[in-house]
């Protein structure tokens, strides 16, 4: 039971091992399941390239989850801070579903905290949009309405793949992406249609951007032999869709230049990157290794550590 | 066999209803089976209390404390071996939340949600405008009131205003 005053919920005697502990202590998200009844990765599914694509997805949500609460004491609202720490917040969760998953598939048994802390830079698979540096808060809304738009639409049709613990993942992170997208596109409007400077600053976020999009709708070899077994999307399948909602935030906000092209027009994504360059291959800037230099230093400075 | 008697028929209602009073980590007023994240009491052949929870959203904090909770309330009911799974489809929805934990919402001061939006297949459809809110205020009842942010204290409230008494309350977001 819970106590009635914070004190007493603190005090009470808890059967579980040592909590709010760093790194240990946190049950997995997907813990208790029985074994072979919810875990096994269906026969038809290729186990290893289910393995990663659940790190691409959810490396994206955890490194973009770490740079939003990067807005925490810093917002211009206070609700605005509230707002960014939660919409991290249902990213971090379903980055812990997504990288338990993930060491489940894989068959080295790699819990979340594995492999949230002790992998290198170049083993992180996210989409080089969900690391690039925050900038100012106009960047901010851009790049988060940019992502959670195209992540929804990811989401959405993930909710039918063929491993059935991915899409219960997607499934509930729909209801979570469309909060974010809203919320991204209502402060779009309020910037694009505030002063000059809201305005200028909004339509910079968004160029400054423009170079990390093609990289959302390069279909990767892991994500097309997936979705050839039913349980993965080709990114390219959302273009159209992710265009055309791009296009009407921008067109309610007053922008001069479509975001992604009208679906009308339907121009082609802007140029993947080269493998070389693919954050989904492990090529990252800078900016993600001193991200994770952030994250992780204490997890790896501590590995037991709990209290 | 202590154990297997306790999770007979009798033991299994009596493990029920230990799990079905273990209040919210978040909402105290609101019991687990209140708020519908308790998904199911169930006795395993090796006589294991094994209860299914549903977390609210992706990331809410407080499945690890209502997983401990749940623990703590059946060990004290006389249940030794419990286990506590999470179950992620379907995914949890404030249609849910029970007309008990409604009422106890609402004299808590935190507004009871609406129904959830019912959604065709197919892609989700963008709200552009502040969602135009049904909720009364908890305080003075006037229909009156806008939503100021619909990321409250936690990943299941929003925060609304009264245009009436100007009170903010706090409310359960649909989904």
């Amino acid at each position: 039971m819970s106590g009635d005053s914070a004190y007493d919920a603190i005090a009470q005697e808890h059967t579980g091992d040592a909590r709010w502990a760093f790194g240990t202590g946190f049950t997995a998200p997907l813990a208790g399941l029985p074994a072979g009844t919810g875990t096994a990765v269906p026969p038809d599914v290729p186990a290893g390239d289910l393995a990663v694509y659940c790190l691409m997805l959810g490396d994206d949500a955890l490194v973009l989850a770490q740079r939003l609460i990067e807005w925490c004491t810093d917002a211009p609202e206070l609700e605005e801070e509230v707002a960014l720490a939660n919409i991290a917040l249902d990213l971090l969760g379903q980055a812990r579903l997504l990288l338990t998953r993930a060491g489940q598939a894989d068959g080295t048994g790699r819990d979340e905290d594995a492999l949230a802390y002790f992998r290198d830079p170049g083993e992180f698979r996210n989409v080089r949009l969900a690391e690039a540096g925050n900038g100012d808060f106009g960047r901010t809304i851009a790049r988060l309405l940019v992502f959670a738009t195209w992540r929804l639409a990811v989401f959405t049709r993930l909710a039918g793949s063929a491993d059935p613990v991915l899409a219960a993942i997607a499934a509930k992170g729909v209801n979570e992406l469309a909060y974010h997208r809203d919320y991204a596109a209502q402060w779009t409007l309020r910037l694009g249609l505030g002063t000059d400077e809201s305005h200028r600053r909004l339509t910079a976020g968004l160029a400054a951007l423009r170079p990390l999009l093609g990289e959302l709708f390069a279909v990767h070899p892991v994500e097309d032999r997936l979705a050839g077994h039913g349980a993965a999307v080709r990114p390219e399948e959302v273009y159209g869709e992710v265009a055309a909602v791009l296009e009407q935030v921008r067109t309610a906000a007053g922008l001069d230049q479509p975001i992604l092209g009208t679906s009308a027009s339907a121009p082609p994504p802007p140029p993947p990157p080269s493998a070389a360059d693919s954050g989904r291959d492990g090529a990252h800037g800078a900016e993600l290794v001193a991200l994770l230099a952030e994250m992780q230093s204490v997890a790896r400075e501590h590995p037991e550590a709990t209290w | 066999m202590v154990s297997t008697t306790r999770t007979g028929p009798a033991g299994l209602a009596r493990a029920r209803e230990a799990a079905a009073a273990v209040r919210d980590p978040e909402l105290p007023m609101l019991t687990l089976a209140d708020l519908g994240v308790l998904r199911g009491v169930e006795a395993d052949a090796d006589g294991t209390v094994a209860v299914a929870i549903t977390p609210t959203y992706s990331g809410c904090p407080a499945l690890e404390a209502m997983r401990d909770d749940l623990v703590t309330a059946l060990h004290a009911a006389g249940f030794r071996r419990v286990r506590v799974r999470t179950v992620l489809s379907p995914p949890w929805s404030s249609d849910w939340i029970t007309a008990a934990g409604r009422r106890a919402l609402a004299e808590h001061g935190i507004s009871p949600p609406g129904p959830a939006p019912r959604r065709a297949a197919g892609p989700v459809p963008l709200t552009l405008l502040p969602t135009r809110t049904a909720a009364r205020c908890p305080h003075c009842g006037s229909a009156d009131t806008e939503e100021v942010s619909r990321f409250g204290a936690t990943p299941c409230r929003a925060l609304l205003r009264c245009r009436s008494c100007r009170e903010p309350f706090e409310h359960v977001k649909e989904v």
